[in-house]
Parts: C-alpha cells; sequence; structure tokens
C-alpha cells in the first residue's frame, strides 16, 4: 500500500495502528497527531449528519446519535464532496440499527429531515397561474388524461408513525407530549418560497400525490388515492398545491388525431 | 509587489471571461445564517467567500441570497473537496460542477488546498497532508495544469496546516510550494494561520518559514484562528479548526507579510462556532486597518 492509500485506511478504522512513515520534529510518537486527523474526519462527518438530521438528534440525544452516526460514518463515508446529500441511506441504517430498535418511528424522522434537505436545495421553478388552472379544469372531460407537473422539491412520505406531529414538535408546533408515535401520518414535503413545508395530507391525498410526482395522469392518480379511501375527491389535493405553488405545468393528453 | 492577479489567458477556451482581481481590502467567509443581515446592511467589505462545494446544489435559498449577495460584492470561491494533493487526478465530474459554479457566479478568484480529501471513492471532509518529492511535485503540478486548463483560468494554491510530516519528504514546504508556482503559474493563498500552526507543529520559526514561500504570487491572504492542544511529549499542538478569533500571533505574521507585500486581499476564515455578524466584520476591518497603516494603500479594485 502506498502513503496515502494508509493513511485512508487509518482514517475510518479505530482498530488501524497510526500508519508507518510519518515523523515528527522532537522524534516522539506521532500517533497522537495522527489522532488528530482521525477525529477531524469522523466529528466533521458526524456534525455533517447532525445538521441534516437535527430532530433525529433531539429525539436520541446528543450522545446516542454521535455514536449511531459514528458507526455509520465509518462504514459508509461519502462518495461525494457535496456533503449537503450526505446520508441518504442513514435513515436506513437507523431502521436496522439494533440499539434503536426500540424507537420504530426514529427511521421516519430521519427520512422525514432528508426529504427537507432534498427540498431546500432542489431545482427552482416557475408555478403555474390561478388562471391557467382554471382554463383547464374547466374542460371536465379532459381531466383524467391530464398530467400535473410538480415543483422539483416535492415528495411524499407514507409513515407507520406520527412522523410530521413529531418533526412538528421539535419546531414547537403541538406538545410532544400529546404525540402518539405509533398513530401512521402522511407527509407532503415542498418548498414554498424559500421555505420548507412538511404538511400532513390523508394516506389517500398523499397517494394521488405521489402518483402525480411519478407522472401519472390525473385520472389514474385519482384511481389509485380510491383504492384507499373510496370518499377521495381531489379537489382539496389541486387546491393544496396551487396554494403552495407547487403546480408548475400542466400537460394536456395527447388526442388521437 | 505583486497585487493584481491577472486572469490566465489560456488558449484552450477561456469560458470564464476577465473578471478582475479581488480588491486588495477584507473579506469574510460567506454564511447562511447571515445572508439577510448582509443583504439588509450592505456592510463596506472587500470581498465575500464561499466554499464551492456548499453550492454544488439545483436551486434553493443558498442560490438565491448568492445571487444578490454577488450582485453587490466581488467574490472568492474556494474549493475544498478537489483533492489536488492527492494520488489520483481530479474528479472529472467534480470539475464539471466547478466549472458550472464559476461560470454562474464570475467570481474574482478560484483556490484550492495543497491537500487531499478523497481516496478510493471516500470522501473525509479533511485537508490531509502530503509528502514532498520529485514523485508528489510531479504529481500535483500535473492535477493543477489540469484544473487551470478545465476551468480556463489561473488558480491559487492554499500552503495547508499540518500536524504531521512524512519520513519519505525530500524537499521543504516552500520550496514545494515555490515550484508548483514556478511550473504551473498558479498563485498563492497564504494562509498565514496555516504558516503559523504548521510552524508551532514542526518546530520552526514562521518568519523564516514565511520567506521561502513565493510571496511575491500572493493573490490573497487567509487569516484565521486555531485550537490548542499537546502532542505525546507535551510540546503544544495546534489545531487548524477555525473556530476562533485570529490570534495575536497570526495578526503579528500579517503585520510583517503587509510591510513586505503590501495590502492583499484578506479573508478572515471562520468556519466554527460562527459568531454573529458584527464581530466578524470588526476582524475584517481590523485586517483592513493593519493594510491602511502599513501598506501604501494603493488599491487597485
Ligand atoms: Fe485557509
Amino acid at each position: 500500500m502506498n502513503t496515502q492509500a494508509k493513511f485512508a485506511a487509518a482514517l475510518l478504522d479505530p482498530a488501524c495502528p497510526c500508519p508507518s512513515g510519518l515523523k515528527t520534529w522532537t522524534g516522539g510518537d506521532p500517533a497522537r497527531r495522527f489522532q488528530v486527523y482521525r477525529n477531524n474526519v469522523v466529528a466533521s462527518l458526524i456534525d455533517a449528519l447532525a445538521d441534516t438530521f437535527p430532530v433525529t438528534l433531539e429525539l436520541v440525544g446528543d450522545a446516542f446519535f454521535r455514536a449511531m452516526a459514528g458507526v455509520f460514518v465509518r462504514g459508509c463515508p461519502p462518495r461525494s464532496p457535496i456533503l449537503a446529500f450526505y446520508g441518504d441511506d442513514f435513515p436506513d441504517f437507523i431502521g436496522s440499527f439494533p440499539p434503536a430498535a426500540g424507537l420504530a418511528y426514529l427511521a421516519d424522522v430521519a427520512r422525514l429531515e432528508y426529504l427537507r434537505v432534498r427540498a431546500f436545495h432542489a431545482a427552482d421553478s416557475m408555478p403555474i397561474g390561478a388562471a391557467e388552472l382554471a382554463g383547464v379544469l374547466a374542460d371536465e372531460s379532459a381531466l383524467p388524461g391530464l398530467r400535473l407537473r410538480v415543483h422539483p422539491s416535492l415528495s411524499v412520505l407514507h409513515s407507520r408513525s406520527a412522523v410530521v406531529s413529531l418533526w412538528a414538535a421539535h419546531q414547537g408546533i403541538g406538545s410532544l407530549a400529546q404525540v402518539v408515535p405509533s398513530e401512521p401520518e402522511t407527509a407532503l414535503v415542498l418548498r414554498h418560497g424559500l421555505e420548507v413545508d412538511v404538511i400532513e395530507v390523508s394516506p389517500a391525498a398523499g397517494e394521488c400525490i405521489a402518483a402525480i410526482v411519478e407522472g401519472l395522469p390525473l385520472g389514474a392518480a385519482v384511481a389509485r388515492a380510491s383504492s384507499i379511501d373510496e370518499a377521495f375527491d381531489p379537489a382539496g389535493v389541486l387546491g393544496l398545491l396551487l396554494q403552495k405553488s407547487a403546480i408548475t405545468a400542466l400537460i394536456p393528453s395527447r388526442r388521437e388525431s | 509587489m505583486t497585487k493584481d492577479i491577472p486572469c490566465m489567458q489560456r488558449s484552450g477556451g477561456a469560458s470564464v471571461s476577465r473578471v478582475g482581481a479581488l480588491p486588495a481590502r477584507g473579506g469574510l467567509g460567506l454564511k447562511p445564517e447571515h445572508f439577510q443581515t448582509i443583504l439588509e446592511h450592505l456592510p463596506a467589505l472587500g470581498f465575500f467567500e464561499i466554499h464551492a462545494e456548499n453550492y454544488m446544489v439545483a436551486g434553493g435559498p443558498f442560490h438565491h441570497y448568492l445571487t444578490r449577495i454577488r450582485s453587490h460584492y466581488p467574490l472568492s470561491i474556494h474549493g475544498v473537496g478537489l483533492s489536488i494533493g492527492g494520488a489520483a487526478p481530479p474528479d472529472e465530474a467534480h470539475l464539471d460542477r466547478l466549472a458550472a459554479l464559476l461560470e454562474r457566479y464570475a467570481p474574482q478568484s478560484f483556490s484550492e488546498h495543497l491537500a487531499w480529501s478523497s481516496h478510493g471513492g471516500a470522501f473525509f471532509n479533511d485537508l490531509l497532508p502530503a509528502p514532498y518529492h520529485a514523485g508528489t511535485l510531479n504529481r500535483v503540478c500535473e492535477h493543477i495544469d489540469r484544473v487551470q486548463e478545465r476551468l480556463g483560468r489561473r488558480m491559487l494554491i492554499e500552503n495547508p496546516a499540518t500536524y504531521v510530516e512524512f519520513v519519505e519528504s525530500t524537499l521543504g514546504e516552500g520550496e514545494f510550494i515555490t515550484e508548483l508556482v514556478r511550473r504551473t503559474g498558479c498563485g498563492l493563498l497564504l494562509d498565514i494561520n496555516n504558516v503559523h500552526v504548521s510552524c508551532v507543529n514542526h518546530g520552526r520559526d514562521p518568519h523564516a518559514f514565511i520567506q521561502t514561500l513565493p510571496l511575491a504570487a500572493t493573490g490573497q491572504i487567509h487569516l484565521a484562528g486555531f485550537a490548542e492542544d499537546l502532542d505525546a511529549d507535551g510540546h503544544p499542538l495546534l489545531i487548524d479548526s477555525h473556530g476562533a478569533p485570529v490570534a495575536e500571533a497570526v495578526w503579528e505574521l500579517f503585520r510583517t507579510v503587509v510591510q513586505q507585500l503590501g495590502p492583499l486581499p484578506t479573508l478572515i476564515e471562520r468556519d466554527n462556532d460562527i459568531p454573529a455578524f458584527p464581530v466578524l466584520l470588526a476582524e475584517a476591518r481590523r485586517a483592513e486597518a493593519v493594510m491602511a497603516a502599513l501598506g501604501d494603500m494603493a488599491v487597485t479594485a
């Protein structure tokens, strides 16, 4: 192994001895000095995860979070220097991290936080106006074939836990004591202006929006939502997306000529 | 005295046009927590510096604010992820992202570190040290050549803060950087805190060491704070933390440099334990006061 390969291997593996070939001006042991690099690497990557997952951290406390993140960092260091998106597989790691097994909601809270970061940095896109939408909605026969393009920041998270309430309680919205963590919730995440919103929607509305994001026409999206809730009415979903400036284009179905 | 950094004119398609040089004044690192304060007050300041990788995102508030701030101030883009001092050539996908960022914001300066941060596909988020000898010199020259060619502009290379040295090194850091500058035409980002930290950590006289660097090629100065530790033998070990005010010993070195080189674009680097904006502004003002008192104040911007 060359100098750099030895150095790199020892950075992430605490069991690895200090690499050979290092020296100090006093002739003393370089191990303690090498330890500075080790600490910098692991601590700065844990800090990057703490920035992305602040509510996850609050839920388990600083010591638990840093220990858990440290295991993750050593096993899955970033593959890119763009640290804003480091940790996309941290929620899955949390879900299979035995010491966190008692906190069934933790992985989904982390998933929600990661979707927020994605939304924060997602591409900008101009919304369509209410008049344009009203014009298209006027032709009811064309609605089932209509496809909506939505803002790149938008995503849906179906959870078996009360992710929205847990997250909101940590923003000072509502009381954590009143949250029942095992209550399933569906989250809609999107950026509206410069702010990322986390909105609880019904499972059927979430299903409809997820289908729209996948590119399904409105008719098929509503059918998917109706399979969850027979009484599903898409008007509320369209109103919400419009109000949040989340509809960026309307693509009518191609008519056979 | 070299104060201007002319944009290098390369035959191979200089996509970034002449955008001039940073002014020989104080500058600050741009932090998201200060975006709104800056736009509200538009403080008198020479320039802002960003870490390139933080802005390699598609859209959203970072680009929203940077676009507005850029319209009022000169900009320095400082990369932390190119791993120029590493064994592998610079990642072409990363160079593409950098080129796009430079195209978008037309910064007056682009700089990177004499260090490595990636190996075998992993990114370590730290500035890691490289040995200094003929082999590594050739390699780093090739990397700088490639970066300057791809970006179509001259870059500055920053002297590192290090905690260990390599048995295999045959060149001094000053010699090594002097050769990099001579062979590639790049400039020097003189980090005076790194000079102080490395000299304490390796038992050198910083005033003597700094004279071994290619000072005439200095395009920008960094001033920062460090943390103090001890090594295994009880000798002081300084850590380049960017988490404290600039130390008096570093101000002292800065005065010497300004006396010798005149005023230069001077950044207060603070990345951790970030204080309120006025605290940082006061440090930038202090740098400007030193330059006003000691330099010839022939501001070039
Ligand atoms: Fe620096």
